[in-house]
């Protein structure tokens, strides 16, 4: 039998706390979860710095993209299959790509990608096409397959409709991720009823369209992902600690530009901080290997990289105000030279950080407006965008909600110090 | 410096005098990248080309920080948002660094180009790494709606190294 419709002697699961049970009977995708980049995802948290606030939150990367697999496969499998607009084609392809678009996550990926300059859907390409075990696998069903699970990730394949089941505004990845979450975090918001939208999800020649009688079960698919966004993933304290992790890799890097004598030679972050890496150093990173350096570097005779380390690994993290970059930059100039004046260097130690969301969003023919819309499919085939039939999403179409904070360490400034009084005058005033 | 990034975006406003659509605004900014100008926003593969989320927030920020000012235009079978640069925005600008020389330049080529045009060569240039074949055919495949001809292709492809050499000074 061909390898690509090679099935397991018996049928593998994998317990899962969201969806009970993953199913695995394809050898194909049983070979590439056992390949060492997959198995590495299980050393990547989903949520980076999250676990400081959301104890629970220690899921991995390995979790959520079974957890997209086995939603693609129950599209597909229980949905699609059989109908006029399916290709049984696409099945492997469509798989492989849920399973395998978020390999190229690196440790704290934000983080370290905002630091280096780095773009993980970069490395998922170059894992998928260069010599790692997932090529070989992947190769084994047909020489240019990789290259075919590369461009659904990367959205450049033909066939539209398996694109927009992994990178859409409803796709296997974002039902995954808001479950898990929630799930994770132990937030009571998060849920909503995937059941009932694979039920009513349709196939059409270019994305995936939901049924009408299924509307209000995306209603509440949206207000989920909003309420996540700005209760969990934009969370202020979660937000500081990654503050403080971008500041350690600052100043581990700039201290290796300056010929800083390190007491341990950080061997993992010469080839990033010489910008000259190859993607097996990159793949041998991971949360262990950053975590290990930071408990080393809190020993470092670096005070400002000794304090970063000790603030991240235990969690004493800066303080945060609201900050107002419009009106207020003028009194940032103003900070800057309040924090030299008191010891503090306002490189590592005033930092300011934004975050916004749209959570949903329609195509306007003719602007720039780059998200596909969600369709709802009438009893008479026509199709409808979402928030002219919803009310409740109406409400929150096209509306950016960003905020903006400053942080700082709060513990550094004592008051009575006539400095240190005015520096928090400014900053919460 | 606070606001380096925004204040990149004002400079570039205010070298165009005016821009005219958000696609365009995208577009222009992702070549200018690709160029080798100090722009840092992310950009990914969306309906249009090269889509930049961070840009399209930087520029609503800029808007209501007050340094742009967005016009909105009913071109009848099309709207479209237009960006100037405010006199609030001129006063921040003196906070920026001096731009590349080459910069004002490639602007002005690239602001008289149409969308659609500039539509093209951003994602031919999204696909750089592979050879010109591969090029073509890559969006061939995205923009199969659009149906660029081998004229525009050719074009495209002689105005990216008219914008090299110029960019490069």
């Amino acid at each position: 039998m061909a390898y690509q419709n090679e099935k397991l002697p018996e049928e593998k699961v994998f317990k899962d706390p969201v969806h009970r049970y993953i199913h695995v009977r394809d050898r194909v995708i049983w070979d590439v979860i056992n390949t060492r980049e997959f198995q590495r995802l299980r050393r990547i948290r989903q949520l980076g710095t999250t676990y400081l606030v959301f104890h629970g939150a220690e899921h991995s990367r390995f979790q959520h993209s079974l957890g997209v697999y086995e939603i693609m496969r129950r599209i597909i499998d229980t949905g699609f299959s059989g109908r006029e607009e399916w290709d049984e084609d696409q099945r492997l392809v469509a798989l492989c790509a849920a399973l395998l678009h978020d390999l190229g996550h690196g440790p704290f990926s934000h983080a370290f990608e905002k630091v280096f300059n780095l773009d993980h859907e970069q490395f998922t390409q170059q894992i998928l096409l260069e010599q790692t075990e997932v090529h070989e696998v992947l190769s084994r069903v047909a020489l240019d397959f990789p290259q075919k699970v590369a461009d659904v990730i990367a959205k450049t394949y033909p066939d539209k409709l398996v694109v927009s089941l992994i990178s859409s505004q409803i796709d296997a990845d974002r039902m995954d991720y808001l479950q898990r979450d929630a799930y994770y975090t132990g937030v009571s918001y998060g849920h909503f009823d995937m059941e009932r939208i694979l039920r009513v999800m349709r196939p059409t020649e270019d994305q995936v369209v939901i049924k009408d009688s299924g509307m209000h079960a995306v209603e509440d698919y949206i207000m989920s992902r909003y309420q996540m966004y700005w209760q969990v993933y934009f969370h202020p304290v979660s937000r500081s600690a990654e503050v403080i992790l971008i500041k350690i890799l600052h100043r581990a890097r700039h201290l290796y530009e300056t010929g800083y004598s390190f007491a341990q030679e950080p061997f993992h972050f010469i080839s990033f901080f010489e910008k000259e890496f190859k993607l097996k150093q990159y793949i041998a990173l991971d949360e262990s290997v950053l975590l290990m350096y930071f408990q080393l570097w809190m020993d470092e005779s670096d005070p400002i990289l000794a304090d970063l380390c000790d603030r991240f690994v235990n969690r004493r993290l800066f303080q945060y105000a609201e900050f107002d970059p419009a009106s207020q930059y003028m009194k940032f100039g103003e900070l800057v030279g309040l924090f030299h004046e008191a010891g503090l260097d306002p490189e590592y130690y005033l930092v300011t950080d934004s975050s916004s969301d749209l959570p949903y969003d329609f195509y306007r023919p003719g602007e720039e407006n780059e998200r596909v819309p969600i369709y709802l499919q009438m009893k008479n085939g026509d199709l409808r965008e979402l928030s002219r039939m919803s009310d409740v999403v109406d409400a929150i179409s096209g509306k950016r909600r960003t905020d903006h904070k400053i942080y700082y360490p709060e513990d550094r400034l004592v008051n009575g110090n006539p400095l240190h009084d005015k520096i928090l005058e400014l900053l919460k005033g | 410096m606070l606001l380096q990034e925004h204040a990149k975006i004002v400079q570039f406003v205010s070298l165009a005098c005016e821009v005219n659509g958000r696609k365009k605004m995208q577009k222009m900014v992702y070549i200018l990248k690709k160029m080798n100008f100090p722009f840092v926003e992310k950009y990914e593969l969306h309906m249009y080309g090269p889509y930049s989320e961070e840009l399209t927030l930087r520029v609503e920020e800029l808007c209501e920080m007050g340094f742009l000012a967005e016009r909105f235009e009913d071109k009848g079978s099309y709207k479209q948002y237009c960006y100037q640069v405010t006199d609030e925005g001129s006063m921040f600008l003196n906070t920026a660094e001096e731009p590349r020389t080459q910069l004002s330049d490639c602007i002005e080529r690239l602001n008289s180009k149409s969308s659609r045009f500039l539509e093209l060569v951003s994602t031919l240039l999204f696909f750089d790494q592979l050879d010109k074949e591969q090029q073509i055919a890559k969006v061939r495949i995205v923009k199969n709606k659009l149906n660029f001809t081998e004229q525009e292709m050719d074009q495209a492809f002689e105005f990216i190294e008219e914008l090299q050499l110029v960019s490069a000074g």
